[in-house]
């Protein structure tokens, strides 16, 4: 059996988007930047994508997308453009948290080069960072506030709407990477005060290499790619027309079929979740209601992610793990570890991510092989057998 | 190219030696600071011989896969043969290990190196030269 459970990390494309793509190639393929037929035909192409991303994320006006390579550089775009063309005012405060995604944490450590302080807040143990901590940390000097909507690891969605209201009434800019929530959890940028947000095609089965910066209107942009005029003069480079079609068309579809989808994968997770809980010494990581549709998160004491990984992989079952083994850096999840999960129990996770196309059949085999896995390999660590004696103790 | 060559998944899958000399005649464990990765071997030897030996890791495919083959290529063999084994030897055996996953053979030499300065610790044998002040490596 062939199971994918890796859809935070990519989904495969819709049938939807991949008609509107080859589509967009076969006849759509000007420059929309160019003033005969073949280029504006594209152009509305494009216009008529932007206006669909504009009504997913309720959005006021469809200028206030811009179409990027992906969240990565929305990412950057959102964070570089709030805290230097807020630096003249004096403003030279950041506030984020320690479980962001590294486009954030990474362009974060770039402007503490450039002068700016970053205030890293940490998530409580369930993931979910605290309304009150973020009010705290507001200063007069403070320029933005981004914190992402929901957790790529461990799927906790975060108090948007609470701190959009608090950065309102602070007057401090807020940016939120939405790219784990666009089309799964319902996003309205203007009822939860929302200035700034990222999202990726590839994370709701559209295309790889495409995304999106919104920028509510009067929001003072500075270019991370220098050229033409594309994106009305915010990012250069020639329009990548079929991908953004194709994008739209998967947001569109994911958010239309939100609920029903919801209600499937909501409850294939959750048997998920009840399946591997009798697994000793394993635990959930993210909170087990406020969290992504698709995402469960284990750790498992005494065995490593990898194994886990391609012990799984083995059997047909795609999933990721937060291991130190599993990263190029040899770090363990820093995600994990921001919200406090021991390093040991952050070096045997695993992240399943689930969409509406995973049936119980697949969950009822990953429950199955999980339980094998863990088994097999803690039966080859060299300290179960103490920690089962007591003579170490469990961490979990 | 796959992360892992056929050999290092053949190991990883079907790992050879995994378990525990009860009463063995030397025991090393050694971990790993960078990743966490954990080896313990364990050897049985007769006439400066290591006629049987057996490992259990917390690690990794690579860290499971050159224990394996470390444990592989020393049964049978003397002590001397033993301790001229090389995490490199260990790496060549397995067609190769990525970059960042070197570390993992090291772990794999230095466990066999403890088990064998456990042995002449315990047996009061004269300690090989190599050997004396052995540390596992940092890194």
């Amino acid at each position: 059996m062939k199971v994918y459970a890796d859809n935070a990390a990519t989904t495969y494309l819709s049938k939807t988007a991949k008609e509107v793509l080859l589509d967009c190639l076969d006849n759509y393929n000007g420059n929309p930047n160019s003033l005969h037929t073949d280029g504006q035909l594209t152009q509305e192409k494009l216009d008529e994508a932007r206006g669909i991303v504009a009504a997913c994320i309720n959005a006021k006006n469809p200028n206030e997308i811009y179409f990027t390579s992906g969240g990565s550089e929305a990412d950057n775009q959102a964070l570089i453009s709030a805290a230097r063309a807020n630096k003249a005012k004096g403003k030279t405060h950041l506030i984020t948290t320690n479980i962001e995604h590294h486009a954030i944490l990474h362009t974060m450590r770039k402007l503490e080069l450039e002068g700016f302080e970053v205030t890293y807040l940490a998530p409580k143990a369930n993931g979910i960072v605290d309304v009150d901590d973020v009010a705290a940390a507001i200063t007069d000097k403070t320029a933005l506030v981004s914190i992402m909507f929901a957790n790529n690891e461990m799927g906790a969605i975060q108090p948007i709407p609470e701190i959009g209201a608090i950065c309102k009434e602070r007057g401090v800019l807020f940016h939120t990477d939405a790219v784990q929530a666009a089309a799964h959890i319902p996003i309205d940028v203007q009822a939860m005060n929302i200035d700034m947000l990222s999202l990726s095609g590839h994370k709701f089965h559209g295309p790889k290499g495409v995304g999106v910066l919104y920028a509510r209107n009067g929001i003072r942009l500075l270019n991370v790619i220098e050229g033409g005029a594309q994106e009305r003069g915010k990012r250069a480079g020639t329009v990548n027309v079929p991908g953004i079609a194709a994008m739209a068309a998967a947001l569109k579809e994911g958010c239309d079929n939100m609920e029903a989808n919801n209600e499937k994968v909501i409850a294939l997770r959750d048997k998920l979740i009840k399946g591997l809980a009798d697994i000793p010494h394993a635990q959930l990581n993210g909170d087990p209601v406020k969290r992504l549709p698709g995402n469960v998160n284990y750790s498992f004491e005494g065995v490593e992610g990898e194994s886990l990984l391609l012990g799984l992989d083995n059997y047909g079952i795609a999933c990721s793990s937060g291991s130190a083994c599993t990263s190029e850096s040899l770090d363990p999840s820093h995600v994990l570890l921001g919200m406090g999960v021991p390093i040991e129990a952050a070096h045997g996770s695993l992240r399943f991510s689930l969409n509406e196309e995973n049936t119980e059949e697949e969950v009822d085999f990953i429950i199955e092989k999980v339980h094998k896995v863990v088994e097999l390999f803690r039966s080859m660590s060299p300290f179960w057998d103490a920690l089962e004696k007591g003579e170490k103790e469990h961490c979990i | 190219m796959a992360l892992y060559s056929d050999k290092v998944m053949d190991h990883f899958e079907n790992p050879r030696n995994v378990g525990v000399i009860e009463n063995a005649d030397g025991v090393g464990e050694v971990g790993n600071p960078t990743c966490g990765d954990i080896m313990k071997m364990y050897l049985k030897i007769e006439n400066d011989t290591i006629v049987d030996v057996k490992f259990k890791t917390f690690g990794c495919a690579s860290a499971i896969a050159t224990s394996s083959m470390a444990t592989e290529i020393i049964k049978g063999k003397t002590i001397d043969e033993a301790l001229e084994l090389t995490n490199k030897a260990v790496v060549e055996a397995l067609d190769g290990l990525p970059a960042r996953k070197i570390h993992c053979s090291v772990l794999a030499e230095d466990a066999i190196k403890a088990a064998l300065v456990d042995y002449f610790t315990k047996t009061g044998k004269e300690m090989p030269e190599c050997l004396v002040g052995f540390e596992p490596h940092e890194d």
